[in-house]
């Protein structure tokens, strides 16, 4: 052991010669950024650009990793090394670069949201509230009810849809409905609402305004989604669990229910995660179908409901002449937004932690 | 095992398999709620169609915006729509696979749940949001790079000037797009990457393979037609996103390739939303007919997109 | 992991408290309100219309609900044709339109309204158009109507072009170009603007008034508050847009008669005022034919009328007097201030404002 150590001290260790040390790229990496970040504030400093670009630099910094990287691993390590280098660092520069805007995107949401994230603003409506002041609670309730429902409707059809294409559909019908769901990823949202809508006019005629014709109009947009995300995922359950399965005398929807769905329920529920996610922010079609007020409402299948993206929308849209209040309501109206969403994700990991079967990873 | 295994009477008739109650209601269900998408898909078609003929069929005077007839007038926005679509997929598959690939292989486990959580609540962001954050942030901060690019590389055609003074071009509106679909591409890429078969990976890398070559020959052929799936349900978002591109760009009448100037072609579900508000009779018809063309270019696309699977589906992961 | 359970349950339980939370503590139905509001008025009417009016209908109806706390007035900011058609097809009680109806619309059947009986015009939100502009260190700025219709067709591409420099000797114009900003929308802002131009700047402004901008000029952004955040982006902007919406931009005046005129919520509210009715109509509806001409001192001839239009006779007798409650409210002389504050717009003169009260009166 010692003499080991000794050799590996005097002498070049084999298994690590023609290989970079293994903090190499990172300490790169930083160097890189260093270097631009010193270039943008001498760019600064002598005045040609009027002020401090960090965005800039770290973009710049990773773009010069990226070529470090590849032709200093081709020195040292050669060929297949430095392309496996190259995906590497492109891959690492995907994510970064990807990064900036969503950090942005967050950062932007929680400064100005923060101003009026009180607790006014999750006991109070907007009713006779003029200018300063007020709340969303009505906006919060119509989102979730709505939402809730739309996602009572879907879940279960484009479910049940998916595990017709993977396990029973063959032939024509199957076919055209995985054609035709794709289709249906690419209906705008605001014919959905249209849809929805003149559906409603027809049954209980024009002026017929509630929550229920906007979960239908989000189901229409919600469907595609559930089937096509559900579709994947059941289609990489390895077919030994329900040859097994079938060996063992199961009959196949017991199968489904009990082997192929708790084995997908992972990717199951980050499907209807997405799904949800997909609609719960759609403002135009419930603009139209589910229409606006300033009270509140429980009832969705009676009278206006307000939701919190069309809350937002026109806090922005509309604002009066002192513009902070409706602005500030608007941008705290997207975090809770958000935060909703956060909460139902961290559920449904839980559900998806609880009912998975224990996997290798 | 041959010595206790009694064999069926006659072993050359398969046995007649039972069909169960379970089944049989099981699998009507599962073919019920399949026809009802494909009944609310005709429906949706329809109800388009119907509320589309008297644009098809208007005189030259009925049609809004002065356009000769409703084709004149479409024609622009099905430019845009595709134009800006496809802008944003290259802007967004090639980061949507890094980023998927980076969580399910590169990244130390722990980072990469936090990081997929954080990709994942990145869908949930309204698009109201996306639009103001475009309008708000981005477009005054990437302006300076237009008009550099437009200086030094204005003899390239995309970069043509003039360009626009408030940087709200249908770059901008791509860049935003491509965040936007960003999420739901990277969710479902990532679940496909984190499926792919274990033993094959590591059969992989015993045999000396580097990351780089066990993702090629391991995962991604696995995955091919997930990351189809992955890119369709993209571009099925960015070809019907409506108010984000509405807030965002500054459309024009025009067909151009110009990617910075203040002459945008717009997108046909944000010209929807520009104009709705405002618009009745005839002009609220060949509205909705311009939905129905969007209806029929996502038709389009995916039938392409289907071909190209199909060619490869000796391929696909799908076993 | 132990904080993420945790964290997850905590959410849980935000979430579930926030929906089985019985009221919102701002509203406290009939009981709190009873001894407000001493009126019998009672029931929920829907309006759908015009954004532009959305924050003077807010200040009525909250104002209004106070008042009657059994009353329920909702207005879903939709678009004043989205609001027109509705209100035909009987999916509103009553519209807020930035146009009033056209002879054509007048002749359709209005599904809400009592048979044989007619729809009216009620203006009630009177907005001037501001010209804005950001361009840094000018504060002082005139222009006439030739000159905006230069500037907006694009004929006009400098600050410093001879046409604006001939108006303002003394202001110091950068020789920068200009950045025209435009609406992206259809809009009645659009529509009085462009009528305006085509009225006062005949041989510059060769297009009819319309809800679309018709030039391929400049920039074009959503909405009111979209134009206003793009001019305040870009350096060299100009822009036009409601006074409402006007914020830190800084406003141009106008040469209205050989004068340069500051914009004023008067002046705006004295064209209205000063200008005709739509001729053959009913005697109670109130449609206005804006006089783009007038010159007297101070008037100001950019401007919006924005109306509210309500059936002569409901259908649902209680409907009727609910709008004619509200209505007459609005036109008061407390709805048009608390608008006024609220929305920044020009209130109706006593002498409009007494005439739409008349008119309002006859509503069934």
């Amino acid at each position: 052991m010692s003499v080991a150590v000794r050799n590996t001290s005097t002498r070049t260790n084999t298994l690590t010669a023609g290989k970079l040390p293994k903090g190499a790229p990172w300490g790169l990496l930083i160097v890189s950024w260093a270097i631009f970040v010193v270039i943008f504030l001498l760019l600064e400093a002598s005045g040609t650009t009027s002020d401090f670009n960090i965005v800039g630099a770290l973009f710049f910094g990773t773009i010069l990793f990226d070529i470090l990287i590849v032709v200093i691993s081709m020195v040292v390590e050669g060929g297949r090394k430095a392309k496996d280098r190259l995906v590497t660092s492109l891959v690492a520069t995907a994510f970064i670069v990807t990064l900036l805007p969503l950090i942005s995107l967050i950062y932007t949401v929680l400064s100005r949201g923060l101003a009026r994230f009180d607790s006014a603003y999750f006991s109070q409506s907007m009713r006779n509230v003029i200018g300063d002041g007020g709340g969303a609670l009505h906006a919060i309730v119509g989102t979730l009810e709505i939402t809730a429902i739309a996602t009572l409707i879907s879940v279960p059809i484009g479910l049940l849809t998916s595990i017709y294409l993977v396990e029973y559909g063959r032939g024509r019908l199957a076919r055209s409905i995985t054609f035709f769901v794709d289709v249906m990823t690419g209906i705008p949202s605001i014919v959905a609402g249209l849809f929805a809508f003149a559906l409603f006019s027809l049954l209980l005629g024009p002026a017929y305004r509630a929550g229920i014709v906007g979960s239908i109009a989000l189901s229409v947009l919600m469907i595609p989604v559930v089937v096509r995300s559900s579709e994947e995922i059941l289609k990489i359950v390895p077919n030994e669990l329900r040859e097994a399965s079938f060996a063992l005398g199961v009959p196949k929807w017991l199968t489904i229910v009990k082997v192929i769905l708790p084995t997908s329920i992972a990717g199951l529920t980050t499907g209807v995660m997405l799904a949800i996610s997909r609609v719960i922010g759609e403002t135009a079609p419930l603009l139209i179908t589910t229409g606006f007020t300033t009270s509140m409402n429980y009832d969705l299948l009676m009278d206006r409901m307000m939701t919190l993206p069309v809350f937002v929308y026109t806090q922005y849209a509309n604002q009066g002449p002192n513009a902070t209040p409706f602005v500030e309501r608007a941008w705290t109206g997207a975090l809770v937004l958000i935060l909703i969403v956060m909460a139902l994700n961290l559920l449904a990991r839980l559900i998806g932690r609880f009912f998975a079967p224990k996997l290798s990873r | 095992m041959t010595a206790t295994a009694e064999r069926p009477s006659k072993a050359d008739t398969r046995p007649k398999s039972v069909v169960r109650l379970g089944d049989r209601v099981f699998s009507t269900a599962t073919v019920l709620s399949g026809s009802l998408i494909l009944v609310v898909l005709v429906a949706v078609a329809l109800f388009l169609i119907v509320q589309s003929i008297p644009a098809l069929t208007a005189k030259p005077g009925e049609i809004p915006q002065g356009a000769k007839s409703f084709w004149d007038y479409v024609g622009p926005l099905v430019f845009g729509t595709i134009w800006a679509a496809l802008l944003a997929l290259i802007i967004a598959t090639p980061l949507a696979l890094g980023i998927a690939l980076f969580i399910s292989h590169y990244a130390p486990r722990r980072i990469s749940q936090l990081l997929g959580y954080i990709i994942d609540l990145l869908a949930a962001v309204p698009s109201v949001v996306f639009g103001l954050w475009g309008v708000l942030v981005l477009a005054p901060f990437i302006q300076p790079f237009y008009s550099t690019l437009v200086d030094k590389l204005g003899w390239i055609p995309l970069f043509a000037g003039p360009v626009s003074g408030t940087g709200k071009t249908i770059l901008t509106a791509s860049i935003v797009l491509a965040v936007m679909i960003l999420p739901i591409m990277t969710a479902v890429m990532r679940e496909i990457f984190l499926q792919a078969p274990r033993l094959h990976e590591e059969a992989a890398l015993a045999l000396g393979a580097t990351r780089f070559e066990m993702i090629q020959m391991a995962v991604l052929p696995f995955a091919r037609s997930g990351m189809v799936s992955a890119i369709m349900l993209g571009l099925g978002r960015a070809l019907g996103e409506t108010l984000a591109i509405a807030i965002v760009l500054s459309p024009a009448a025009v067909v151009n390739l110009h990617l910075l100037t203040s002459q945008n072609p717009n997108t046909i579900a944000a010209n929807i939303a520009l104009q709705f508000n405002e618009a009745q009779g005839v002009g609220l018809n060949t509205l909705i007919a311009s939905g129905l063309i969007l209806f029929v270019i996502t038709l389009l696309v995916n039938m392409a997109a289907r071909f190209v699977v199909n060619r490869r589906k000796d391929f696909s992961g799908a076993n | 992991m132990n904080i993420k359970r945790v964290g997850s349950i905590a959410a849980i339980a935000i979430v579930g408290a926030i929906a089985l939370s019985s009221c919102a503590s701002n509203e406290g139905g009939a009981g709190t309100g009873s001894s407000a509001g001493s009126s019998d008025l009672s029931g929920t009417i829907n309006g759908i219309g015009s954004s532009a009016q959305q924050a003077a209908e807010t200040a009525w109806a909250s104002a209004f609900q106070q008042a009657n706390a059994d009353a329920n007035v909702n207005y879903d900011p939709q678009g004043s044709g989205a609001g027109r058609t509705s209100f035909i097809s009987g999916a509103a009680d009553f519209a807020g339109s930035d146009a009033a109806l056209s002879d054509e619309e007048l002749k359709s059947t209005f599904a809400g309204c009592a048979a044989d009986s007619k729809a009216i015009d009620l203006p009630v939100y009177i907005s001037p158009i501001a010209i804005a502009y950001n361009v840094d260190g000018l504060t002082d700025l005139t222009l006439d109507a030739d000159t905006i219709a230069g500037i907006f067709k694009g004929t006009i591409t400098k600050w410093n072009d001879a046409a604006i420099t001939k108006l303002n000797p003394d202001a110091k114009l950068p020789s920068a170009a200009i950045t025209v900003v435009h609406r992206s929308d259809d809009s009645g802002t659009t529509f009085n603007f462009s009528q305006y131009l085509a009225s006062q700047a005949k041989s510059v402004w060769t297009e009819e008034a319309s809800q679309t901008f018709p030039y391929s000029v400049g920039d074009a952004a959503k909405g009111g508050s979209g134009v206003a955040d793009a001019a305040k982006n870009s350096k060299n902007s100009i822009t036009y847009l409601d006074d409402s919406a006007v914020g830190d931009l800084s406003v141009a005046k106008l040469m209205v008669g050989g004068t340069a005129t500051e914009l004023s919520a008067d002046g705006a509210a004295a064209v209205v005022s000063k200008s005709p009715l739509v001729e053959g109509r009913a005697d109670n509806d109130l449609a206005i034919n804006i006089d783009r001409t007038l010159t007297d001192k101070g008037d100001w001839p950019l401007v919006l009328v924005s109306y509210i239009i309500a059936c002569d006779t409901y259908k649902d007798s209680a409907k009727g007097n609910l709008v004619k409650a509200y209505a007459t409210y609005a036109a008061s002389a407390d709805g048009q201030k608390a608008a006024a504050e609220q929305a920044k717009s020009a209130e109706l003169t006593s002498d409009l404002a007494s005439k739409v009260a008349t008119a309002a009166a006859t509503i069934k």
